[in-house]
């Protein structure tokens, strides 16, 4: 199994580019659940559009654009979070979150194939700014629970929530 | 050795200095945030010191800005922040910034279920052919982590149902049910409490169990006919089901495809001596009947 996530691990490290630079990122599909078996493709393709979600979510917040949200999210994760845009928008205020790194569990990959939910153990920084004047920056580790739906031709973020670990 | 000697002394010193150092723990302790809430519930921030300041709550979830006295308590009504997160509280004034992190929980009640059940249609009889997928929210939309009991139901146009009680695992629960014998809409529900969801499934005959012909002569033709064709729970199969008919005898073959129509299919095929008729649909195979010489 361990071997079986490190090439996970590497597949997405060559596949998803610029992100997965940047940040670093392992993969168990140890706890997966479901009568449906998770393929390759599937969970290379899952983890790369979950991880360029938060690039989305990154420039979406740092500029002030809850459009930037529509590549990557649907349903209530894009509601949340473009409501929360609009908050640091009449606040005044800019947030930039730089993930540094991503323990994927996979969780549950629902019968109908028409869900993925898994757990990350992400660790970013987020960086406050109130009129483009740096407030503070903060590690954070906080634990996600993340659900991916699939739309036209990506997985999309349908919910992320951090759950107290 | 020696400058190694010098490094690791050094580097004790400088942990030494750090550990006594107090302006970072005497600006923590200024801010007194609680460790977790529900969604939803009123808080409060304590902060020493006097003069004004800023409070910033921050997460994906939500943005807040307050502007505060320090010394006094800082009251967050209830439905100020409802969306369960990690949230960071920072405190800033003059003299530098505190942090604090927030985690708001979902509320613990259901109100409302995501339940995705699948196919729409199915034949009858269909071992696990049901699937259902349900998560659980909170009233603000949060999805409840924590194990909730989540009821599956299908009943069948009889009546009759199955039920499966599952848990939830981080939020979602799933099940597999058999179809039933009967055809018609059947209702599958997923039930939380008294929140519910409902899909429509249709389930249709299945393929035909059986098959059987019956021949009458009719001028120079032999009139076949097929019994009442069901499938192996005894539901009628659909019209427009495809039935083939096939005539062998010495010297040729001629087959003819017709659809079934109100239960049954028939054809009338030209004699020959010796000739053998058999009936099929799909994989089923009928009887034959062989006729004159």
């Amino acid at each position: 199994m361990l071997r079986h996530s490190a090439l996970v691990c590497a597949s997405i490290i060559l596949a998803s580019g610029m992100v997965a630079a940047q940040s670093e990122v392992s993969v168990d599909t140890s706890q997966l659940k479901g009568p449906r078996a998770l393929e390759e493709q599937t969970k290379a393709a899952a983890i790369r559009d979950y991880l360029e979600s938060w690039q989305g979510m990154n420039e979406a917040f740092e500029q002030d654009q809850p459009n930037l949200l529509d590549e990557d999210f649907i349903g209530t994760a894009r509601d949340k979070l473009a409501d929360a845009i609009d908050e640091q928008t009449k606040a005044g205020i800019h947030t930039r979150y730089q993930d540094r790194a991503h323990h994927i569990q996979f969780l549950f990959y629902s019968p109908e194939g028409l869900s993925i939910e898994l757990i990350d153990d992400a660790e970013y920084d987020v960086q406050v700014l109130d009129h483009d004047k740096p407030v503070s920056t903060v590690p954070v580790s906080a634990r996600y629970i993340v659900v991916l739906t699939p739309a036209e031709v990506r997985w999309k973020v349908r919910v992320m929530q951090a759950d107290s670990k | 050795m020696k400058p190694m000697l010098t490094r690791l002394l050094g580097s004790l010193v400088m942990a030494l200095i750090l550990a006594m150092m107090p302006t970072a723990h005497a600006q923590d302790e200024t801010l007194n945030v609680p460790r977790s809430i529900e969604a939803g519930s009123a808080f409060s921030i304590q902060n020493a010191g006097s003069g004004e300041a800023t409070v910033y709550i921050v997460g994906p979830g939500q943005v807040l800005k307050r502007t505060v006295q320090l010394g006094t308590a800082t009251y967050f009504p209830a439905g100020s922040v409802y969306n369960a997160g990690h949230y960071t509280v920072i405190l800033a004034q003059a003299t530098g910034t505190s942090t604090r992190s927030l985690d708001v929980t979902p509320v613990n009640t259901p109100a409302s279920l995501s339940f995705l059940a699948k196919p729409s249609r199915l034949p009858v009889g269909l071992h696990d052919g049901i699937t259902g997928a349900a998560y659980v929210f909170d009233v603000y939309h949060n999805l409840i982590a924590t194990p909730t009991t989540v009821s599956f139901e299908l009943s069948s146009p009889a009546g009759a149902a199955q039920k499966q009680v599952v848990s939830t695992r981080a939020g979602a629960a799933w099940t597999q049910m058999d179809s039933t014998s009967q055809q018609g809409s059947s209702k599958f529900v997923a039930r939380v409490g008294v929140i519910s969801s409902t899909s429509i499934i249709r389930q249709v005959p299945g393929d035909p169990c059986d098959l059987k012909i019956t021949a009458q002569p009719s001028g120079q033709l032999l009139d076949l006919q097929t019994a009442p064709v069901r499938d192996c729970s005894g539901n009628a199969v659909p019209d427009g089901t495809i039935v083939t008919f096939t005539e062998t005898y010495p010297g040729g073959q001629s087959t003819v495809d017709v659809p079934l129509k109100r239960d049954v299919a028939e054809v009338k095929m030209p004699t020959h001596d010796g000739a053998t008729f058999t009936v099929a649909s799909g994989v089923i195979l009928g009887n034959q009947i062989r006729w004159g010489k």
